[in-house]
């Protein structure tokens, strides 16, 4: 026990501040965000994140986000296992012809109002996969989608900063 | 020395004819007849070996019918049989009786390309990664099938295995799981806590890769081969680049081997720090998953700053690769390793003492030694259940032939065992980067590629992070792909997860499967 509370002293807090330019927006705009996320979210933002047939990379990236140095709860960000809880749906892509419907049936298990993202270079349109037989390409060709954040995976610091920027619009 | 060879030429009654323009050299290709396929596979069984994949291919354009060819490996030595089935007759005979990972191969191949296995054991025709809402003869691995059209949605059903009696229940989980992780479906069986049978489902993420790649030029491969699994990017593209090359005849600079496997173990410590952390906090210790992510995370920044990607995606390329190592790039690498070692052995130090972690994972998830075989199991997941197999030192090619890894073998073929041969990997990996950034050689770091004769064949294994990835392929007439089949580590592993959960609670299947860790797009393709 007491080496893991010397671990836990020795490596302190690594949470990292968001890079310079993405942080003076947020200073900007700070007092409205922690307002809108009070008022339209109840003082924090949850997240149901729904692989519809990425090939994990985006996965990464969005676990990432979890990790203590981009550490996304501290901007209230929390992830949920069913989109009963969720007011937002993080959905990475290219949709499979076999999750579409259970890409669907979450969306519409979400109850509203509720916002979609969607996540990686496959969700936003279809990436290197593109249309085919098994593959629907984009997440808005499935549901509808209010976000999108490009890159081939974005990197945890997009994701935020995308995700930051729908909610105080 | 080469013992599944010697059977073939020492056995005129299987009438095996060694098939010419197969690469490399070391893999040879036999052709059997119908009539001899079973006693061929038989007498590779009666060797030792194991099925590694068995594929099916599409040669109408070519003038033939289609071909069903079956990988074995046997220690060091891979053998391909290959057996012609006519257009007319698109049927093969099934090995599900001497091999089980000829299972979910053979579904799949009757699923994706129409080639009905004779003789499949139970005869489990059932659709594997086609679901059952696909219009039945929707064949898309066949050249027939533009791959461009939706499929109409069909009613159908797809039997589930079932047991019965009193109190036994189902639990059914899944496509879309709680966690921050892939699709797929597994039913549980159980009585009580304890799970009786777990029947696992996938093909969720099918987005038909294997289509995919016979519509793209060998260039472009590599960047579809780097996303048949994100996590084990660079693996990919190198098996897949290494079988380009074995096709076209080229050998890549010697520097830019030695790059790709500084990539190949950077990528393995940064997937085992993360997957150390992710068993830990199945147990419920969250602290082991927040030092380890921020260990991992420390990797993933150097390969930014190394090779620019965090991935070290589409870094890897057919001749070599696309980026220079910066000139301080073997400083960064020293003081980077030195700073994650150092703390990776203290959180090691806790792990190992901390006995409500052991409790809860020791003798939790035990694949059998024998099962492990019996599946054909490869990779992190054969090594812990006591099977000595490792791509990099049975197939080796440069650099691991001048700096083999070390063999690292574990024997209680549990969660612990899995997670263990984890932590020793990361060790030895560490070890590996620094004798590769000793001997890198200087030069070129790309050759250009010759062109790619017709109708000729190559196959590659490379040793990724969870294990021997096999890529095979096929030039068409006028040099383009004209098939690639993928076998991902998972396409055999997964077999693995529903053994070890025999005889496991419920609540410790999310333990069980976070230390398989297998992927689900690798598999679904």
């Amino acid at each position: 026990m007491l080496r893991i509370l010397h671990q836990i002293f020795r490596t302190g807090v690594v949470s990292e501040p968001l890079p310079l330019e993405v942080e003076a927006e947020l200073a900007e705009v700070g007092c409205r965000l922690e307002a809108a996320i009070r008022r339209r979210f109840c003082h924090s933002l949850v997240i149901r994140e729904i692989d519809a047939g990425s090939c994990n990379g985006c996965e990464l990236e969005i676990l990432a986000m979890n990790n203590p140095i981009y550490n996304c709860e501290r901007f209230g960000l929390q992830f949920t296992a069913s989109p009963r809880f969720a007011d937002l749906l993080l959905v990475t892509g290219p949709v499979s012809v076999n999750m579409e419907i259970a890409l669907k049936r979450t969306y519409n298990a979400t109850p509203t109002p509720k916002l979609v993202v969607a996540v990686g270079d496959c969700g936003c349109h279809g990436g290197i996969f593109g249309e085919s037989y098994a593959s629907l390409g984009a997440v808005k060709n499935v549901i509808p989608v209010d976000a999108e954040i490009p890159g081939c995976p974005p990197t945890p610091f997009a994701l935020l900063s995308g995700i930051l920027r729908l909610i105080k619009e | 020395m080469k013992v599944l060879q010697s059977i073939l030429a020492n056995n005129p009654l299987l009438a095996a004819e060694r098939l010419e323009n197969c690469y490399p050299e070391t893999i040879p290709v036999y052709r059997v007849e119908a009539l001899c396929f079973e006693d061929t596979a038989r007498a590779m069984k009666r060797a030792g070996a194991r099925l590694a994949a068995e594929w099916g291919v599409d040669e109408t354009l070519m003038g033939r019918g289609f071909a069903v060819y079956a990988a074995f490996a046997h220690e060091a030595e891979y053998l391909l049989l290959r057996f012609d089935v006519p257009l007319e007759l698109p049927s093969f005979v099934s090995l599900t009786k001497l091999f089980v990972p000829a299972f979910r191969f053979e579904r799949q191949i009757w699923s994706l390309m129409g080639l009905q296995p004779v003789g499949h054991v139970h005869s489990d025709l059932r659709p594997w990664i086609k679901h059952e809402d696909w219009p039945p003869n929707a064949w898309p691995l066949r050249k027939d099938f533009t791959g461009k059209e939706r499929m109409p949605r069909v009613a159908g059903e797809y039997p589930w295995v079932q047991v019965e009696g009193e109190g036994v229940y189902e639990i059914p989980v899944g496509p879309v799981h709680a966690g921050i992780i892939e699709p797929g479906h597994f039913r549980f069986q159980a009585m009580g806590e304890d799970i009786i049978n777990l029947e696992e489902r996938l093909g969720y993420t099918h987005k038909g890769v294997e289509k995919r790649f016979e519509q793209l030029s060998w260039e472009d491969g590599a960047r579809l081969a780097g996303r048949v699994s994100g996590d084990s990017t660079v693996a990919h593209a190198l098996t897949y680049c290494r079988a380009v090359e074995t096709l076209a005849g080229a050998t890549v600079p010697p520097r830019a081997a030695w790059l790709r496997a500084i990539m190949l173990e950077r990528e393995r410590i940064a997937n085992h720090l993360g997957d150390i952390g992710a068993i830990a906090n199945d147990a419920g210790f969250a602290f082991f998953f927040y030092q380890f992510m921020r260990l991992k995370e420390i990797v993933i920044r150097g390969n930014q700053r190394l090779f620019g990607h965090r991935y070290q995606m589409d870094r890897v390329t057919p001749g070599g690769v696309v980026v220079e190592l910066p000139a301080d790039g073997p400083a960064l690498i020293e003081a980077e390793l030195a700073l994650v070692l150092a703390e990776f052995e203290r959180l090691v130090e806790i792990y190992d003492r901390n006995t409500s972690l052991d409790d809860r994972l020791r003798g939790t998830g035990i694949l059998p030694a024998e099962m492990a075989r019996e599946i054909g199991a490869v990779g992190l997941v054969a090594r812990a259940s006591g099977q000595a197999l490792d791509c990099r030192l049975l197939a080796p090619f440069a650099p691991y032939e001048q700096i083999p890894p070390r063999l690292i073998t574990l024997n209680s073929c549990d969660v612990h065992a899995r997670a263990w041969a984890r932590i020793e990997e990361i060790r030895d990996s560490a070890r590996l980067l620094r004798e590769l950034l000793k001997t890198l050689p200087t030069g070129d770091i790309w050759t250009p590629l010759p062109a790619i004769g017709p109708d000729r064949s190559s196959m590659a294994v490379v040793e990724g992070w969870r294990g021997e990835i096999v890529y095979w392929l096929q030039s068409g007439l006028r040099g383009e792909i004209n098939r690639c089949a993928v076998r991902d580590p998972s396409s055999v592993n997964w077999l693995g997860l529903e053994q070890a959960i025999h005889g496991n609670i419920v609540p410790d299947f999310p333990l069980c499967n976070k230390s398989f860790n297998q992927s689900y797009s690798g598999h679904d393709l």
